[in-house]
């Protein structure tokens, strides 16, 4: 089993195993209209109702390409550190699916739009460079729908033609825990770009995960299995351990791995080898004749890089030295870039103590109670500094903040308004306290004198009851101030 | 009036512009031949009917500024035509009506013609002589058993026999000079990227070109000028300005080079057709124009890669065929792939099929280098042969063909032979070249043979004016018997 | 190249187009013949040679991300052997 500072190993009957994985991860650009065609590739449409001639493959359709996707592919493979090839070919890999109308599918096969690049990954053992082998952009599939008839398959063609790059990893990474950072970081780099909303539940996201073992402390890679179209890095683990166990076994057993196609059985938990005589796949890429080879400014690509917003990387440096955060708590606040604008505006005006620690607190506790995102919070990030400010100023206390809180969750209502309109405002005027505490010391003769003839722990009495006749609103700091000066 | 069907294009449009005739007169004398014509088997679908409605409104209100005002046109079987079936000469077509219009036939309704009907060819563009379509042979207007040539060659039949005033056609390998050389006509392959590509049925995309299909090279300038133009929807369309080929037509050639290539000089040529080419070198000499020799050393080597290229690109532009979305699907397969495999061996006729799998073995696994990129480097190589002649000439003197027509049935056993047929007009699809092929003169039984003028890119003007001050020298007369119109 | 019986049947399986038995020795003259042809390129030394990339020397054009095609169903599916009002319909895969 996996300790996170130790290597992550199958036990086999025979020794351990390392386990050795490549992902191709399918990243739907965001773009309003396809690839090659105008539809537009909104989620959740009537089926065929984002379908042109083209995307159908009519008699005669041609394709035309769409520029912002070549942008945004541009923009990942800056993100990913990588070498944008300003020289690229569009090719047709052909194969037969119903889902498939042209027979083809657009795509790049031995000239992509994007080299090798790295992605780095914060483990909790220090942070390891996971390399990219590459970028490319390519056409989506429709869907087959075999669920909906005994004997026939549904085809909705509204995906068919959607942009999508894939982005493939080197065979680095060595564990499921290292699959999910990578994946994660991976989808936080896109979305800070915009490139792609990582929107795993729809399809956004999806991956074909490569797995192959060897012996540790072997050189040599594996035979390795990919598994396709996994779209939940929870399954892209479950899928990872079964395999690496079912291929311990099979080798430790005298027997070779068959490279193949597997899918991973959601229901069942266990990856399964796809029809085989369809792993015969010849997919006789060559270049697309009804396209030309894509040439790429240098401007374009400087343009670009002088574009790209603040990368989670260098906003984690920058956060930790501006803000004084821990690397733990850089971390958090950077993940996605929603999170990390609306800490930022926050701290622009109000003490950056209480943000980090309200926001990572409380605030986070609110989504994760009502299943939201930080934009889709009533608390606003105004609300939220304003919130902060009421605590510094003394307006209110720490304790009563909460209360407050509590009710800004629900309504989205202001702070201010619910301090006013609740009269929850700390009592802080200095001689409406004294005269409070004239009072309590005047009818406690007695306990004061136990106090000051040594009884130190009865300080805590004397805030309470400048708290009970308060009606808990005294300004906490200025009761204790007052009454060490009384009780001197 | 003398039967106006008779007449050039140019001529009816003149006699349209000044009122002299009317659009549905002119319209019923075509319909009539058509309807008379028992043997020829030039349409695939007769559209008189709505020719004749479109006729009388077109003379109830003529524009009269157009190009080709009130002119009734019958077109090759694979422009797809808006509510009208386009077959492509294929059972896997038979019943399809597309519910949009190619750019090229729009063009031509936009300067004032309209559809007439939708002319045989071969199957999918594939053949040489009109014999591999699913609708049945087409005869050649000179003589009763003879093939017109092909893939054009129900529209190069019609044109000769005077069921439509013109026609337009496509042309891969020879589709359209061909057919042309065997009736008598003049055919123009323009520069790839001149004609837009959308909405014709696709055969080989590299190589595909619609073109015009006339009685005479000014009909010809003409038909030129209305089809061509820049198309957004088409990635491969060239963007230029427009020009006036019929109003800047002219005879003077003096000046001009024209290349006479020895490697077409080709062993065991007929006589009469090394008669011919010397007769067009001597008109060219009266001309004005300086005959120089020039070597396109790879011309022998155009045939079979021809034979690789455009295999390949068909056997993957036929992939949409599946009977999914449109066309012919099988009855027969309990499965997915069942119903595919029928369909396509059901829908699709033999030398359809040959040509997909030799363009899928080309393409596969382990035979691409040997084969597809093979042919792509000779490819640029003939390419190269071309760019360099035509730093020392305006233009090249070539045979359209190696022989006369056939006889139907002549060539169907052996598929070399057949493809010999295209020896000489090939090379210049490879290159991407514009070519016209006007009739030369005759062979010893009275067949036409024709001669072959190719140019630089995107001069088509001069190929033009050559073709014209040529065709004013030789004079070629055609008069034939009609013999179709017998029931016999 | 030598075109025999299971070179046939795995390309006709890979194109999905199904040959009849009894065709397939007719499939097999025919084709060595045109291989026979084509296979005159090995005359030619061509390792010095880029492979055409394009017979058009142009930039590849592009379009802007707009929304202008699309939601045209009833078009899209009129020409279906087999559909009905959302889907197309075709046999199941076995899978």
């Amino acid at each position: 089993m996996s300790k996170e500072t130790k290597k992550y190993l199958v036990e086999g009957e025979k020794g351990q195993w390392e386990v050795v994985i490549g992902l191709e991860v399918h990243a739907q650009i965001t773009s309003k209209s396809k690839l090659f065609s105008g539809s537009s590739t909104k989620f959740g449409a009537e089926p065929n109702t984002q379908v042109s001639l083209v995307d159908s493959a009519f008699p005669g359709m041609l394709p035309v390409i769409n520029e912002f996707c070549i942008h945004q592919a541009i923009k990942t493979g800056l993100g990913l550190n990588a070498k944008i090839n300003t020289y690229s070919v569009f090719d047709r890999k052909n194969y037969f699916y119903a889902d498939l109308p042209q027979g083809y599918q657009i795509s790049q096969y031995k000239n992509p739009i994007v080299g090798e690049g790295e992605i780095i990954l914060d483990l909790p053992n220090g942070s390891k460079k996971i390399g990219i082998e590459r970028l490319h952009l390519e056409q989506d599939a429709g869907k087959s729908i075999h669920d909906l008839d005994l004997s026939n398959t549904f085809v909705d063609l509204n995906r068919s033609g959607v942009a999508l790059m894939e982005i493939v990893s080197k065979p680095d990474l060595r564990s499921p825990d290292e699959v999910n950072v990578y994946v994660k970081k991976l989808r936080s780099i896109m979305r800070y770009l915009g490139t792609c909303d990582g929107n795993m539940q729809e399809g956004s996201l999806r991956a074909d995960v490569n797995v192959s073992v060897r012996k540790e402390g072997d050189t040599k890679l594996g035979t390795r299995c990919e598994i396709k179209n996994v779209n939940s890095i929870k399954f892209m683990q479950m899928a990872i351990s079964y395999e690496a166990q079912r291929q311990v076994e099979l080798l430790e057993s005298g027997k070779k791995i068959s490279q193949e196609t597997r899918l991973f059985d959601t229901k069942k938990n266990e990856t399964r080898s796809m029809r085989s005589k369809e792993n015969a796949h010849d997919y006789r890429y060559f270049p697309d004749p009804d396209l030309l080879p894509l040439n790429i400014d240098k401007n374009l690509i400087e343009k670009i890089k002088k574009s790209l917003p603040e990368l989670p990387d260098q906003k984690k440096e920058r956060f930790i030295n501006e803000y004084s955060l821990n690397s733990y708590e850089a971390n958090i606040l950077v993940s996605e870039k929603e999170i990390s604008d609306y800490f930022e505006e926050v701290v622009k005006n109000s003490d950056k103590k209480l943000a980090k620690n309200w926001i990572m607190g409380d605030l986070f506790a609110s989504l994760n109670e009502k299943n939201i995102s930080i934009s889709e919070s009533p608390v606003t990030s105004n609300k939220m500094a304003q919130l902060i400010d009421t605590i510094s100023s003394g307006v209110i206390s720490g304790r009563t903040a909460k209360e407050v809180f509590e009710i800004m969750k629900e309504t989205g209502d202001e702070p201010k308004k619910i301090i006013e309109s609740k009269g929850l405002q700390q009592k802080s005027d200095p001689k409406e306290l004294e005269k409070i505490i004239d009072k309590i010391i005047l009818d406690n003769k007695d306990t004061v004198a136990q106090y000051k003839s040594g009884k130190d722990k009865l300080f805590g009495f004397f805030v309470g009851q400048a708290m009970k006749v308060s009606g808990g609103k005294a300004n906490p700091q200025l009761v204790n101030e007052i009454l060490k000066q009384k009780l001197k | 009036m003398s039967d106006i069907s008779k007449k050039s294009l140019t001529e009816i449009v003149k006699l349209i512009k000044k009122k002299e005739i009317k659009s549905e007169e002119l319209t019923q004398s075509f319909i009539k031949n058509i309807n008379n014509d028992k043997k020829l088997n030039s349409f695939i679908t007769n559209c008189s009917e709505n020719a004749l409605k479109k006729a009388q409104n077109f003379d109830k209100s003529p524009k009269l500024e157009t190009l080709l005002p009130g002119i009734p046109i019958a077109v090759k079987d694979l422009f797809c035509t808006k509510g009208v079936r386009t077959t492509a000469g294929s059972k896997m077509l038979e019943n399809f009506i597309p519910s949009y219009e190619s750019t090229i036939t729009n063009n031509l309704w936009n300067e004032g013609a309209f559809l007439l009907g939708k002319l045989n060819c071969d199957e999918y563009a594939m053949g040489s002589s009109n014999e591999t379509s699913y609708f049945g042979n087409v005869l050649n207007p000179i003589a009763e058993n003879t093939v017109p040539g092909g893939s054009s060659g129900g529209s190069a039949s019609a044109l000769a026999a005077d069921l439509t005033p013109t026609t337009i056609g496509t042309d891969t390998g020879g589709s359209i000079r061909q057919p042309a050389s065997f009736t008598g006509t003049v055919g123009l392959k323009p520069t790839y990227g001149l004609c837009s590509r959308w909405g014709i049925v696709a055969f080989a995309s590299s190589l595909d070109q619609a073109g015009p299909m006339t009685k005479t090279v000014q009909d010809c300038a003409l038909m030129l000028e209305a089809m061509a133009g820049f198309d957004k929807k088409d990635s491969t369309s060239i963007n230029k300005k427009k020009e006036n080929y019929s109003k800047n037509l002219t005879e003077n050639i003096k000046g001009l080079k024209i290349g006479i290539p020895k490697e077409y000089r080709v062993d065991g040529m007929p006589k009469e057709i090394d008669r011919l080419w010397e007769n067009g070198k001597k008109i060219l000499k009266d001309s004005g124009a300086e005959i120089i020799d020039i070597s396109l050393s790879n011309t022998k080597y155009a045939l079979p890669t021809y034979y690789i290229v455009a295999p390949a690109e068909a056997s993957s532009n036929l992939a949409r065929y599946d009977g999914v979305k449109y066309g012919f699907r099988s009855t027969k397969g309990n499965n997915l792939i069942e119903m595919y495999e029928n369909t396509r061996s059901e829908g699709f006729g033999d030398e359809v099929k040959r040509r997909i799998l030799i363009g899928t073995y080309v393409l596969s696994s382990g035979y691409y280098d040997a084969y597809y990129l093979k042919a792509q480097k000779v490819r640029q190589m003939i390419k190269n042969d071309f760019d360099q002649s035509f730093e020392k000439v305006d233009a090249i003197l070539t045979p359209a063909t190696p022989t006369s027509a056939f006889k139907i049935g002549e060539k169907k056993d052996d598929p070399i032979s057949m493809y010999l047929n295209d020896i000489f007009t090939v090379p210049v699809n490879l290159a991407g070249i514009p070519a016209i092929s006007i009739p030369a003169g005759v062979d010893n039984n009275n067949y036409p043979l024709g001669l072959q003028l190719i140019g630089k890119p995107l001069d088509e003007q001069k190929l033009l004016n050559i073709a014209y001050a040529v065709e004013k020298k030789i004079n070629f007369k055609q008069s034939l018997n009609r013999w179709w119109e017998n029931n016999v | 190249m030598s075109i025999d019986k299971d070179k046939i049947k795995h390309i006709s399986k890979l194109a999905r187009i199904s040959v009849d038995e009894e065709k397939i020795d007719d499939l097999i003259k025919d084709l060595s013949s045109i291989f026979n042809f084509i296979e005159q390129l090995n005359e030619l030394n061509t390792d010095k040679v880029e492979p055409l990339s394009s017979i058009l020397n142009l930039p590849l054009r592009s379009r802007k991300d707009e929304i202008n095609d699309g939601k045209i169903r009833d078009k899209i599916l009129e020409n279906s052997p087999q559909k009905n009002e959302e889907f197309f319909v075709v046999p199941k895969v076995i899978e």
